[in-house]
C-alpha cells in the first residue's frame, strides 16, 4: 500500500476525457514523477488530488483515509502541500509574509483568533520562515513584495511555502518551468535536500527531463487520460510505448 | 509598549494628543471674527469626529484587509443607537450598559448577517450587505415599530422605568445620559483672548474610546489574525491550498467591523438620545465607505483623516445658503452674481452630497489611495531622490482592486 492510491479515476469535461480510469500508487518517501505530453491530464490528476476537481467515478486515499469531498484546507491539514503550474502567491505580501502564513496554517489549524498576537514577536515562526528563505535562498528578498518578483523566484517562493509545512505529500506541478538553468539545478538540488533532510513523498510533473531523472526514483506516464507505463527510470528511457506517446512532440528526449 | 513596536506606539499617542487637544487645536479663529463659522472645535463636531472615527476604525478592518466591501455597515451602526436607547429607557442613563448591550446585539446583528453574505464575495457580497441593510432600515421605518416607534425614532420619555435610575430628575425633566453622575452634555468654557475653548464630557468620552478602538486595530493589523486577512485580500486560493479556512475568519472581521458600527452607534445615543430609522439608510452606509477610501483603505490612519474631513466638510458646505453666498458674491454686478449664486448653491446647503460626490470621484481617479498615499507622495518629494520611503506597507497599499472582483 502507498501513502497515496488513486484506484479506477475519472474525470469528463463535457466530451472530453481528461482522465480515464487512473490507476496510481505513490510509494512512501519515494519522488514520484509524472511525464506526458500536454493535455495528457496531469494538472487535472493533481486537481482531484487537493479537493479542487471531484472524480466521476473512482477513489483517492491517503495514509488510507479518503479524500474525496475534502475541502481543499481540509486535505491540507492532512498533509499535502501543491506547487501550482502558474505560482499561487499572495502577491500584495512581502516575501517573509508569504512563507510566515503556511507556517501560522500548520502551527494553528485552519482557523485561530490569534488577534491580539504581534507577527513579528512570534520568535519561533519567524524564525522557522527565515531558516526556509535561507534554504531557498531569497533571504535577501524577505521584505520584497511577491507580486514584483521574477517567475522563477515566485516558483520558488510558493515551493518555500508548502516545504514549509513540512507535509507528507509534496505535489510539484512543473516546478521548474521558466526558470534559467542554474534556478533549475538549485531546485534539483534543494528538493534532494529536503528529501535526505526528512521523511517525505514527492509526486512530480515536469517536461525537463534532466530534472525527471535527476530526482525521480519511479516514473509514470500518463497520455490522453490513462497511464501508459510505470517503472523505474532506467526502464522509461528506451520505452518503445514513451517513445510513441512522446513522438511528435517537442519533448523528444524522454525517449534518447 | 503596550505589544506595540516603538512607531505603531508612537502613532497611538499622536492620536490620543490630538484627541486630548481638539478643542485648541480645531479652534482655529477668535469667537467674534468671520471666521467663526470654520472652526471645529465645538462639541457637537468634535463628537461626531470621534465616533464617526471609530466607525470608519472599524470598517477599515473588514474593508481595507479582507477587501469584502460591506454596503450595509449602517445596519449596524442604527442596531447600536436602538440598543443604546432601550438601555436609557429600561436600565438606567448610564451609558455603559447601552454600549455594552449595543456592542453585544450588533455583533450578533453581524454574525447573522455576514454569516448569509460572506457566501459569496466581490458585488455580490456587496448587493447582498447592501440588501440586508434596507431590509434592516424598513422594518424599523414600518414593521418593527414596537421596538424603533417608527418614523418618529425611539427616544427617551418621562415615563420610561428605568430601574436602576430615576424615570425624571428632580427638577421634573428627563434625565441626561451620563457616565456614573458625569453628564455627556456637560461643556466647561474657557475663555483666553478672543477664543472660546470649549471641553466636553461627551467628546472626551467618545475621544478615549477612539482611541482606544484606534490602538486596538493596531494590535489586529500586527497579529497573526490581520496578516491572514491580508491574505484573504490577496488570494483566497492559495489561503486554501495552505490548510486555511477563509471564511471564519471574514466572518470574525465582518462581526468585528459590526462590533465597532455598533459602538460608534451607541456613542451616538449617548450624545443624543435619540435612535431613528434613517440612521440605518444606504446613504449613511455609503458615507462611511466614502470615509475609508477618502482617507485611505487598508491603511491605519486613514479611515480617521477621512471620517474628519468628512464630517468637517459636511458641517462647512451644509451651512452654506444661498443667503451665504449672496454676501459672499456682493462685489459682483447682477448678471455675474444671480448665475454663480445659482452655481453654488447647488454644491453646497442641500447640495452638499453633490459635492461629497465629487470629492470622492476626483480622489478616486486622481489619488486611488486616499488622502494617506498623498501625504506619502508629497513626503517622498521631501525625502533625498532615489532613496524609497522605509514606510511599511500598511502605509501606502496599491488601490483597491479588488472591490468588484
Ligand atoms: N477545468 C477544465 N475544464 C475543461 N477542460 C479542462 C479543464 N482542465 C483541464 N481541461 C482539459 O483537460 C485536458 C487535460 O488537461 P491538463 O490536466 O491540464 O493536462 P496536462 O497538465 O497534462 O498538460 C486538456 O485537454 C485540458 O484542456
Ligand atoms: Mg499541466
Amino acid at each position: 500500500m502507498g501513502i497515496l492510491e488513486v484506484k479506477n479515476v475519472s474525470k469528463r469535461f463535457g466530451g472530453l476525457k481528461a482522465l480515464s480510469d487512473v490507476n496510481l500508487s505513490i510509494a512512501e518517501n519515494t519522488v514520484h514523477a509524472l511525464i506526458g505530453p500536454n493535455g495528457a491530464g496531469k494538472s487535472t490528476l493533481l486537481n482531484v488530488l487537493v479537493g479542487k476537481l471531484i472524480p466521476d467515478t473512482g477513489s483517492v486515499t491517503f495514509e488510507g483515509q479518503s479524500v474525496l469531498g475534502r475541502k481543499p484546507h481540509e486535505i491540507n491539514q492532512m498533509g499535502i502541500s501543491r506547487v501550482f503550474q502558474t505560482p499561487e502567491i499572495f502577491g500584495e505580501l512581502t516575501v517573509m509574509e508569504n512563507v510566515l502564513i503556511p507556517c501560522f496554517a500548520k502551527r494553528d489549524g485552519a482557523f485561530r483568533m490569534h488577534a491580539l498576537e504581534s507577527t513579528g514577536r512570534e520568535k519561533e515562526m519567524v524564525e522557522k520562515a527565515e531558516a526556509m528563505l535561507i534554504d531557498v535562498k531569497m533571504i535577501d528578498k524577505r521584505g520584497m513584495h511577491a507580486a514584483s518578483m521574477s517567475r522563477g523566484d515566485k516558483r520558488r517562493l510558493e515551493m518555500a511555502m508548502c516545504l514549509v509545512q513540512e507535509p507528507k505529500l509534496l505535489l510539484l506541478d512543473e516546478p521548474t518551468a521558466g526558470m534559467a538553468r542554474a534556478d533549475t539545478n538549485n531546485t534539483i538540488d534543494l528538493l534532494k535536500e529536503i528529501k535526505s533532510k526528512r521523511p517525505i513523498t514527492m509526486a512530480i510533473i515536469e517536461h525537463d527531463m534532466h530534472v525527471v531523472f535527476s530526482l525521480a526514483e519511479r516514473i509514470t506516464v500518463l497520455a490522453q487520460g490513462t497511464p501508459l507505463v510505470e517503472d523505474i527510470p532506467e526502464n522509461i528511457k528506451g520505452h518503445p510505448k514513451v517513445m510513441e506517446a512522446y513522438l511528435g512532440t517537442t519533448h523528444g528526449e524522454a525517449a534518447e | 509598549m503596550l505589544g506595540l513596536d516603538r512607531k505603531d506606539f508612537t502613532l497611538v499617542l499622536i492620536i490620543a494628543l490630538v484627541a486630548l487637544l481638539a478643542p485648541f487645536l480645531l479652534n482655529f479663529w477668535p469667537t467674534e471674527s468671520g471666521m467663526a463659522q470654520f472652526n471645529a472645535g465645538y462639541p457637537a463636531l468634535m463628537q461626531r469626529f470621534a465616533i464617526y472615527g471609530i466607525f470608519a476604525i472599524g470598517f477599515n478592518i473588514l474593508f481595507g484587509l479582507t477587501g469584502y466591501l460591506s454596503f450595509g455597515h449602517a445596519a449596524f451602526l442604527g442596531v447600536g443607537s436602538y440598543s443604546a436607547v432601550w438601555m436609557f429607557k429600561l436600565l438606567s442613563m448610564n451609558v455603559l450598559p447601552g454600549i455594552f448591550l449595543a456592542i453585544i446585539v450588533s455583533g450578533l446583528f453581524a454574525l447573522v448577517i455576514g454569516y448569509v453574505s460572506l457566501r459569496r464575495s466581490g458585488i455580490y457580497f456587496s448587493i447582498l450587505t447592501l440588501a440586508f441593510a434596507q431590509m434592516s432600515f424598513n422594518l424599523a421605518y414600518s414593521v418593527l415599530t414596537p421596538l424603533t416607534n417608527g418614523e418618529t425614532g425611539l427616544q427617551t420619555t418621562l415615563n420610561d422605568p428605568r430601574i436602576l435610575g430615576a424615570s425624571r430628575t428632580a427638577e421634573g425633566g428627563i434625565p441626561v445620559p451620563s457616565l456614573f453622575g458625569l453628564e455627556m452634555n456637560a461643556t466647561s468654557i474657557w475663555k483666553i483672548g478672543g477664543w472660546e475653548f470649549q471641553f466636553n464630557v461627551g467628546y472626551y468620552f467618545a475621544a478615549a474610546l477612539m482611541v482606544l478602538t484606534f490602538y486596538l486595530s493596531i494590535r489586529l493589523f500586527r497579529s497573526p489574525f490581520g496578516l491572514m486577512l491580508r491574505a484573504i485580500k490577496t488570494n483566497q486560493t492559495r489561503m486554501s491550498y495552505t490548510g486555511l479556512s477563509s471564511r471564519p475568519y471574514t466572518l470574525a472581521a465582518f462581526v468585528i467591523s459590526g462590533m465597532y458600527a455598533g459602538l460608534a452607534g451607541a456613542l451616538l445615543a449617548c450624545m443624543d438620545p435619540l435612535a431613528g430609522a434613517e440612521r440605518m439608510q444606504w446613504t449613511a452606509s455609503g458615507e462611511v465607505v466614502i470615509m475609508s477610501i477618502l482617507g485611505g483603505a487598508g491603511t491605519l490612519l486613514g479611515p480617521i483623516l477621512g471620517a474628519g474631513v468628512i464630517k468637517y466638510l459636511e458641517n462647512i458646505f451644509s451651512k452654506i445658503n444661498e443667503g451665504v453666498l449672496h454676501g459672499w458674491f456682493d462685489f459682483l454686478p447682477e448678471v455675474v452674481k444671480e448665475p454663480l449664486v445659482w452655481l453654488f448653491a447647488r454644491f453646497t446647503g442641500e447640495g452638499w452630497s453633490l459635492t461629497l460626490g465629487l470629492i470622492f470621484m476626483i480622489v478616486v481617479i486622481f489619488l486611488p489611495g486616499g488622502l494617506m498615499e498623498g501625504a506619502r507622495r508629497i513626503g517622498d518629494l521631501f525625502r533625498k531622490r532615489g532613496k524609497p520611503s522605509d514606510d511599511d506597507k500598511e502605509h501606502h497599499p496599491k488601490p483597491a482592486a479588488h472591490v468588484a472582483e
